[in-house]
């Protein structure tokens, strides 16, 4: 324990790189997201102010791949509040192929009609501002963020979030049997969103939304708090 | 509006109270949910903490406590709890704890007031005390007919009526000649004032004074040694209680239970008009059946009392329709089931001549319990006088107990298959004989003894010696209260059928084939309530038969926690009241009626009150087995 808190004041923390970006930043809506800086490493992830973000994309690579929608949900670890979250439809630099829409149920039309995202991206950033960002799987929604601020602003967008999808394999695929399991050839358990969720009792919802998944999301991290973790779990366990 | 605000108010638009409410206010609902999660034992309200928001639980499952820790009720998905709350100070009462994980929508305060002041059946829903069960099962009560018939349906006759200054005797006279009960008291007078004044026919000024009945004459005349010639002022009570013409039938009994008086004068305005007596209201209530039983008695052979089961049918229906409880349709269907036996017994002895020594036809099941419904077998057996020899006497009482069960079988109540009928030469025995059947059953209770007793010790008498069955049910009632041992197999041998509850809320349906996806409200829910009721029935040495007198008998003997006979009988009156509007709904749609109800085919909150009743049952069904313990040996 000792050795890894002196591991991580080593590195550079996620505190410092907020102080200095939020200096050195020009986008006047990326230096107040900065500024409004990130939680104690060692506060209690109950006192932490939330966000669950799910964007749906085109596909999985930020550098060939588009955002179509954008939902976030603001809550913490008492209650989730849907009704003060937001939901963007972008419209994305290339356009939709047919696979992608089949999978969103977003159609050309809405896709047409909708901003571009350089028009939304200060709105995305201040809802974002002062809160913990929470995600199931962590590799959509950081670097496409980063990747849309980086090609319309020219500046990176980089912050600590919470993977539930990470938390989820900590326990179904590195618990203790793990090896054994293998052994038996038993397969890993799903650590999908849905999947996750039903190990915790929660409902059903009819997915690919984004601001659905942000809700189911929360709701995810909420029940493995409460089942694994508790209100005093310090933040630096539970982010990346 | 946004799809994760589609999903909440998707679901929740699909329960009560939200499922009444009109789209604007589901939406404003939906809008404004909160979400939190708990996992299984957290505590989600803690006693004397403020509330601000209703929970809606959208999955999972809690638990509802008393102050003493006792459970309240069990919640599950499309419930509510913090309404009480809201309500009243904000402070939670009753504590509640997650028994699994368990998502709940926070609605909050400012919300659930607009919606309680916006629509009344919300505010009914939420402010209704504690059970929805209860809450139904009071609702129904409150629709019943006698809520809305107004009490000048009664009246058969104008009222009596005689001056104040005549003698005891010309109002004696005047009783006779209209052979009524009472008379009511004028003076003549213009006393403007008085809401006594009214004016009658001829336009003549009277003061409604008072009312003289049989019983003043007893006992302030006759009794007393007075005078025939004594002024009706001088006896007369000086006051009167009445009520207006347009009032309720039930306002009308409940006016005369609350003064403990027979007779109640009814005014059009400040006109009398007539008279109602209590026991004219007892008679209305049960008129479609005691027209019936008129009938039954008319008939003059087999097939014509066959002849009346479509009447008996078409009676059970209106009953239902007219929003009758279980108690008033089981306890009418049980008089008419009673009337075609007694018929029949009548039939058969002018047949066979009359017996060669007393004997009782004694019924059982539901018709002892006066909860029979449409679809019922047939339970009887005979005591006979203990001067009964075999070879001289049974061909008679077997060929009587023959044409009786054929009758019945004839008449729409088909064989018992137990084979618990008067044909079987076990079940008609002399009273010495079936004392001692009792007295073993009691005594060393086994398998076959207890499913016996569970059917025998349900017992009334039809026709014949209705002492000997007096002395079998003091046998009963005496004996088994004496014995742990016995109540506690019964106990046992009562939780032999459990409710079609699976792990917490979960309907268990049967796969019989005959009726699939279904449950049987009679085998999973009635019968065993009434088992778990008759066991503690005996064990407070009661004598009453029917489950509702059972429940006050249990109640007044202190033998459940408070509350708990409250619980069974509402449970038992709905189970019941479900069973019989479905077998209705068979009977209009032509179908033959049954026991079987689909649950995926009764909406949300019956669904729900079904599962509360279950719980009940469950719930007492384990206490059974703590208040009953099998004695140590």
């Amino acid at each position: 324990m000792i050795l890894g808190k002196h591991q991580r004041q080593a590195s550079p923390s996620w505190a410092d790189y907020f102080a200095r970006q939020a200096e050195a930043c020009k986008t006047p809506a990326l230096k107040r997201f900065y500024a409004a800086g990130v939680p104690a490493e060692e506060g209690p992830i109950g006192d932490v102010p939330l966000v669950a973000l799910d964007f749906e994309t085109t596909g999985m690579d930020p550098r060939e791949h588009a955002i179509v929608s954008i939902g976030l949900v603001p809550f913490d670890l008492r209650v989730i509040r849907p009704s003060a979250g937001r939901y963007w439809v972008v419209k994305p630099p290339r356009p939709l192929t047919e696979e992608s829409i089949a999978f969103h149920r977003i159609t050309h039309s809405e896709v047409e009609q909708a901003p571009p995202i350089a028009a939304i991206l200060d709105e995305v950033l201040s809802e974002l501002a002062g809160r913990l960002v929470v995600v199931h799987y962590r590799n959509i929604e950081r670097p496409f963020l980063d990747a849309a601020v980086m090609a319309n602003r020219g500046e990176h967008c980089l912050f600590p979030l919470i993977d539930t999808m990470a938390l989820e394999a900590r326990w179904e695929r590195h618990g203790r049997l793990r090896g054994i399991k293998r052994l038996l050839g038993i397969q890993p358990s799903s650590i999908r969103l849905a999947d996750s969720r039903g190990r915790y009792g929660l409902p059903h919802y009819s997915s690919h939304h984004a601001k659905v998944d942000a809700m189911a999301t929360a709701e995810l991290f909420q029940a493995q708090m409460a089942r694994h973790f508790g209100p005093s779990t310090p933040v630096s366990d539970l982010w990346i | 509006m946004e799809a994760e605000i589609l999903e909440i108010r998707d679901h929740i638009s699909r329960h009560p109270p939200f499922d009444g409410l009109p789209d604007d206010l589901l939406d404003k609902v939906a809008g404004a949910v909160e979400i939190a999660y708990s996992k299984a034992g957290t505590i989600m309200a803690e006693r004397d903490r403020q509330v601000q928001a209703l929970s809606y639980i959208r999955s999972g499952a809690v638990e509802v406590y008393r102050h003493n820790g006792q459970l309240f009720s069990r919640l599950g998905e499309g419930d509510i709890f913090g309404q009480f709350a809201l309500l009243r100070d904000g402070q939670v009462r009753f504590p509640v704890q997650a028994i699994e994980d368990t998502l709940v929508y926070l609605i909050p305060k400012s919300v659930f007031d607009q919606l309680c002041a916006a629509d009344d059946d919300f505010a009914d829903f939420v402010e209704l005390s504690g059970s929805r069960l209860k809450s139904t099962v009071e609702q129904s009560l409150r629709n019943n007919d006698m809520i809305a018939t107004p009490v000048r349906r009664l009246i058969s006759r104008l009222p009596v009526m005689i001056e104040e200054s005549a003698s005891v005797q010309e109002a004696a006279r005047l009783m006779t000649e209209h052979d009524v009960s009472s008379v009511l008291l004028l003076k003549p007078g213009n006393d403007e004032d008085s809401d006594r004044m009214f004016a009658d026919a001829e336009g003549r000024q009277w003061l409604l004074t008072g009312m003289i009945t049989d019983k003043d004459l007893r006992q302030r005349i006759v009794a007393e040694g007075a005078s025939p010639q004594t002024p009706l002022a001088r006896i007369s009570h000086g006051w009167i209680i009445t009520i207006q013409s347009n009032e309720s039938v039930n306002e009308a009994m409940l006016t005369m239970l609350r003064n403990n008086i027979q007779r109640l004068p009814i005014l059009h305005r400040r006109r009398p008009v007539g008279v109602v007596y209590l026991s004219d209201i007892v008679r209305y209530e049960t008129n479609n059946s005691l027209y019936l039983v008129n009938n039954i008695f008319s008939r003059t052979s087999v097939k014509a009392l066959a002849r009346l089961t479509p009447e008996v049918r078409a009676s059970f229906v209106r009953l239902v329709d007219e929003g009758a409880t279980s108690r008033m349709i089981g306890g009418a269907m049980s008089s008419v089931g009673r009337s075609l036996m007694r018929r029949l017994v009548e039939l058969a002895e002018a047949d066979l001549g009359p017996p060669p020594v007393p004997y009782c036809f004694m019924g059982h099941g539901s018709l002892a319990r006066n909860d029979q419904s449409i679809t019922t077998d047939q339970d009887n057996a005979m005591v006979l006088h203990d001067a009964f020899e075999p070879k001289r006497h049974d061909d008679y009482f077997k060929e009587l107990a023959r044409y009786v069960s054929d009758g019945l079988n004839a008449c729409g109540y088909p064989y018992c298959k137990g084979g618990v009928m008067a044909t079987n030469d076990q079940w008609r025995q002399p009273l010495a004989r079936w004392k001692r059947y009792f007295s073993d059953w009691i005594a060393k209770p086994d398998p076959q003894r207890l499913l016996h007793s569970s059917i025998f010790f349900d017992l009334d008498a039809i026709h014949g010696e209705t002492r000997f069955v007096e002395e079998l049910q003091d046998l009963i009632a005496a004996r088994a209260k004496a014995s742990p041992r016995f109540l506690a197999a019964l106990a046992r041998n009562a939780l032999g059928r459990t409710p079609p509850l699976g792990f917490f809320r979960t309907f268990v349906l049967e796969q019989d084939g005959r009726h699939n996806n279904s449950i049987n409200l009679k085998g999973r829910g009635i019968a065993p309530l009434n088992d778990v009721i008759r066991v503690h029935a005996l064990g407070v040495g009661s004598r009453g038969q029917n489950g509702f007198e059972r429940l006050d008998e249990i109640s007044a003997a202190g033998a459940l926690p408070a509350g708990q006979t409250d619980k069974l009988s509402y449970a038992l009156e709905f189970l019941s009241i479900v069973r019989m509007r479905h077998q209705a709904q068979a009977i209009r749609d032509d179908h033959e009626p049954h026991n079987a109800i689909q649950p995926d085919r009764v909406s949300d909150s019956e669904r729900h009150n079904l599962k509360e009743a279950f719980q009940i049952l469950s719930n007492a069904q384990s206490f059974l087995r703590f208040r009953y313990p099998s004695p140590s040996r």
